[in-house]
């Protein structure tokens, strides 16, 4: 059990920074940012290639700039090609299958065997002892955390904001939407691209189908760290992110571990927490109305 | 100051909605110009005001302000000396952001040159705070809070400030009183006429309020059928009444003065 909610915990922080990249397309940007799937396995296929062939760190930044390119493509496509932003994710998404294929040698699967990844290198390090990739994954995690909300806080960072929080505000200020736009969707994707290239090399792995749901799961841990931290301000959001990711993660370990359901139904579970969260304000409201009308009929006016 | 030479916009040109809302309008702004505009629906009031934003490109014509050709310049880069506020107070500020991140945002105007990763520095605070202050509502000490706490009124003049806070070269104002409370409206006049006044900023403004038309301000303008069919200044101006103002109206389009907001607020 302990050995599970270590692998709960380290896949929690590893996944967390997906989560965080949906906080800013999603939440800051406000644009469902659907190259993520992709995006991610776009990061892990690059990592994983990179450190078969001896680069495990190089492979780190390789794999966000193949990201941050990603998001270039589909941030180009809605600002300058007036591709609906939903549409541009799918589009970019669809051709990234082909990419990653291609990274990977036109193979669905890439493997380390033996190879040294930057978890084995932390580990030779002995800090953490026998939680060093724990350590790792978290330090990768918070760092790009505080520099994300340090970046937020910049003169960039705040028309990045704008942008997501009113369109008419930023057409009527010195702000380049189409500008702020790329910036921040290919932000995401780095982050996207990074969670992908640390789970890449975490698990010795990258696979074709590895990103299926991520955008989904990142947006159920999303919410679930909010409804537990809020999400007034910036800082609790990126922390509802990771706190999100881990809690999410160790609700998998447990239906893993005690077998309550199968773990394939997990996905279902996901899609309809996320479907939920998002209605609630909505299914509040007919609820509000239904009582209202119930009343005028009561009252008999 | 801003000059503009017969310029046209239709909209869906080439198809059967096409409409022309502005057509072949010149005009000339003074420097410390402040003008009213006043007009019935659809004259083309707010089109001009996009037409001199920069929302989209005119058709025909050509706009300069101070000296410089600006047909062409995408809407933000105009944005860095044409400050603009709408109807709307939800409009001109960003709500899940606070007070000083908003104006920092308005700030950004003038620090051309200046770092993209540079943050809001203690000097800039103090100035905010400073700025805050003038507009007399107890803001200065909501620095830290969302905008979308604040009322409309509240928001107008903190976008009015945040607009003016750098001096723009160009003031647009789009009946940005007219949906606001009575008491609200008047303060917010109150603090364009002191901020226009005091930086001397060169400034037009529409407005429904015919009196307010012709008292605020140095010139009035009428405008009809994406045109201007009426430019009086000065003397004339001064001897001027409500009731000359629809006649002359009458006269020169034939018709009667038909915005429902001006008739239930004369």
């Amino acid at each position: 059990m302990l050995y599970i909610s270590q692998t709960a915990l380290e896949l929690g922080f590893l996944y967390a920074l997906a989560a965080m990249a949906l906080f800013l397309s999603y939440r800051i940007l406000d644009i469902a940012d659907l190259t993520t799937d992709g995006c991610f396995v776009l990061g892990s296929a690059v990592s994983v290639t990179l450190a078969a062939s001896g680069h495990p760190i190089l492979a780190i930044p390789a794999a966000m700039t193949a990201g941050m390119a990603a998001g270039f493509v589909t941030a180009f496509l809605q600002t300058k090609l007036g591709v609906p932003s939903i549409l541009a994710g799918i589009v970019t998404n669809m051709g990234l299958y082909t990419m990653n294929l291609m990274v990977m040698g036109w193979s669905a699967n890439a493997s380390l065997l033996k190879s040294e990844t930057i978890f084995t290198l932390f580990e030779e390090t002995g800090i953490g002892g026998s939680w060093n990739e724990a350590v790792l994954a978290a330090a990768a995690t918070l760092l790009t955390g505080i520099l994300l909300i340090l970046f937020l806080g910049t003169r960039l960072g705040l028309s990045i904001r704008a942008t997501g929080d009113n369109m008419d505000m930023v057409r009527a200020s010195s702000i380049n939407p189409a500008f702020t736009i790329t910036v921040g969707l290919c932000i995401a994707n780095a982050m996207t691209a990074l969670s992908g290239a640390m789970v890449g090399q975490y698990q010795n792995a990258a696979d074709i189908n590895g990103g299926t749901g991520i955008v989904v799961i990142g947006l159920a841990c999303l919410i679930i760290g909010e409804t537990i931290l809020g999400r007034r301000t910036l800082i609790k959001g990126a922390m509802a992110a990771i706190a999100g990711s881990v809690i999410y993660r160790l609700i998998y370990a447990v239906v893993l571990y005690t077998k309550i359901m199968p773990v394939q139904a997990l996905r279902l579970v996901t899609a309809v927490i996320v479907a939920l969260a998002i209605a609630f304000p909505s299914i509040k409201n007919w609820i509000l109305f239904e009582k209202r009308k119930a009343a005028t009929r009561k009252g008999g006016n | 100051m801003l000059d503009l030479k017969h310029i046209s916009k239709t909209f869906n040109l080439g198809t059967i909605n096409a409409k022309t809302a502005i057509s072949g309008l010149s005009l000339h702004l003074d420097a410390g110009d402040f003008a009213t505009i006043i007009g019935s629906n659809g004259a083309g009031k707010s089109t001009l005001f996009n037409a001199i934003a920069g929302a989209f490109y005119v058709d025909e014509g050509s706009i300069s302000l101070d000296g410089k050709d600006i047909t062409f310049l995408p809407e933000y880069r105009r944005s860095h000396f044409i400050g603009r506020l709408f109807q709307d107070p939800l409009k001109g500020t960003a709500p899940s952001m606070t007070i000083e991140e908003n104006m920092a945002l308005a700030y950004l105007r003038s620090s051309k040159g200046a770092s993209p990763f540079s943050r809001i520095s203690k000097k800039d605070k103090v100035f905010f705070r400073e700025q805050l202050s003038l507009l007399d509502m107890g803001l200065e000490d909501r620095m830290k809070q969302p905008v979308g706490l604040l009322s409309g009124g509240q928001r107008q003049a903190l976008t009015l400030l945040m607009a003016t806070m750098v001096p723009p070269k160009l003031l647009l104002l789009d009946e940005h009183t007219a949906a606001l409370d009575p008491g609200t409206a008047g303060k917010v006049l109150q603090l364009t006429r002191e901020i226009t006044a005091r930086e001397r900023i060169t400034c037009l403004m529409i407005t429904h309020n015919m009196k307010q038309a012709l008292e605020l301000g140095s010139r009035t303008l009428l405008m009809a059928d994406g045109g201007i069919v009426l430019d009086v200044s000065g003397e004339k101006r001064a001897h001027l009444t409500v009731e000359d103002l629809l006649a002359r109206f009458k006269a020169g389009t034939g018709r009667e003065l038909d915005n429902d907001r001006i008739l239930l607020s004369t």
